[in-house]
């Protein structure tokens, strides 16, 4: 009986985090996937022309 | 006697499932051999934190956590040792690779769309980065965001690492024909030079620092583990990263992640949640690289196996690997070690990028 209202509390409180249901979030957070990948695909783009440059320097010849 | 009774009377049902968990990560660690060295001690410590009036919690296990996680301490030196165990030679030779390793963050922040369905933001960004698919990334940004979950994602960044090999393959056979599966990619062996070796640990720290700042610590630390292995005069420094430090911080990190394994921060809906969104990050990422990759084969001559865009997860080495394995399966002659390996450690560096962009969003 002790364990069935433990088990009924932890119930209770799991519904009562703090997680919810919102939709209109993802759109909301598409920008933020838009910044993301970009700002990556510009740092990596940056760091491949590095990459290339140093080749390019230090290559044995 | 009564103090006995007291005692035993103190375990809750919480309590002993949590203890469970901590068996089961402990059974995953030694019967399974997944990731067994964060695992383990994980494991291990899931139990000492949920035995009733525990003195292990709130002494030595909260003194670890707050000497080493709290302030981002154990993640950062870790990646010394990481950083000393990489090779980047593959991706030297080939750097137009790590377009693929930065398209394989797509997870991330597909996750984080996701997530902020159900959490606030600061705890939506913080579970997105377990699609960095690397675990000291995911803890550093977690803690430095102040994120409640720590423990879940830390459990769900390190179950999902070990269970790459299950998770990637029928993704990738998805999305791939046989056809497109069996595309060989000779490698080109270049040599490059110790020069080009010592500066790039450098010019990618300074590079990377500079448009994302708050990755300056997890590149930082990445990449003085990597010149220390290629600067040739501090080899028993560079064995000691990779071996004694590594091993030392993972059993320091493994068993003071516990102190976020307590029933009342674990045993929610929440956390079952978090599990699912980790999923959904990893298979999303895999996805990523998968489909840039034929992206680029609509424009090049030089068709590109799109398997190898699925080892920009930065799961090193077991990303490369599970890529090269597919492509012997398909094709007994066809190699593609060195260009999934090479991918998996630009997934590396991208992985550490993303999580700086994430702290530079939302911290």
């Amino acid at each position: 009986m002790n364990l069935l209202s433990n088990a009924m509390l932890f119930a209770t409180a799991s519904a009562t985090q703090d997680i919810f249901f919102e939709l209109g979030n993802f759109i909301h957070s598409l920008k933020y996937m838009g910044i993301g990948m970009l700002v990556i695909f510009v740092v990596i783009g940056i760091i491949i022309f590095a990459i290339n440059l140093i080749n390019y320097l230090f290559s044995e010849r | 006697m009564d103090i006995l009774y007291k005692n035993l009377l103190a375990f809750s049902w919480q309590d002993m499932v949590m203890i469970m968990i901590g068996c089961l990560l402990i059974y995953l660690a030694i019967g399974k051999n997944m990731e067994p060295s964060l695992l383990l001690p994980m494991g291990f410590g899931t139990i000492l934190v949920n035995i009733p009036f525990s003195d292990a919690l709130h002494g030595p296990i909260a003194a670890l956590y707050n000497a080493g996680i709290a302030n981002e301490l154990f993640p950062l030196l870790l990646f010394i040792g990481i950083g000393a165990m990489i090779d980047f030679g593959p991706l030297l030779t080939n750097p137009k690779l790590m377009f693929f390793g930065a398209a394989a963050q797509f997870g991330i922040f597909f996750t984080l769309c996701m997530a902020s369905v159900f959490f606030p933001t600061i705890d939506a960004a913080s579970i997105a980065i377990i699609g960095a698919a690397d675990g000291p990334t995911s803890i550093a940004v977690a803690n430095t965001l102040g994120s409640k979950y720590v423990g879940a994602i830390t459990v769900a960044a390190y179950s999902y690492m070990a269970l790459v090999p299950i998770i990637q393959p029928p993704v990738i056979k998805l999305l791939t024909t046989k056809k497109e599966r069996m595309i060989r990619m000779p490698y080109e062996q270049k040599s490059v030079s110790k020069m080009t070796r010592i500066m790039f640990p450098i010019i990618i720290t300074i590079v990377a620092s500079a448009i994302v700042p708050q990755a300056t610590a997890l590149i930082g630390f990445l990449m003085f583990g990597n010149l220390i292995r290629e600067c040739g005069v501090l080899d028993s420094l560079s064995e000691t990263a990779q071996k004694v430090l590594a091993n030392l911080i993972t059993i320091f990190l493994g068993i003071s992640v516990a102190f976020n394994m307590t029933s009342e921060q674990f045993l929610k809906v929440d956390t079952l949640l978090i599990l699912g969104l980790g999923l959904i990050a990893f298979i999303v990422d895999t996805a990523g690289g998968v489909l840039f990759a034929k992206f680029i084969n609509l424009f090049s001559k030089k068709k590109i196996n799109p398997m190898i865009g699925a080892a920009g997860i930065s799961a090193f080495p077991m990303s490369g690997r599970i890529v090269h394995k597919m492509g012997l399966e398909e094709d007994p002659q066809n190699f593609l070690l060195m260009h999934s390996i090479g991918v998996n450690v630009s997934g590396q560096i991208a992985s550490v990028i993303a999580g700086g962009i994430i702290l530079n969003l939302f911290s």
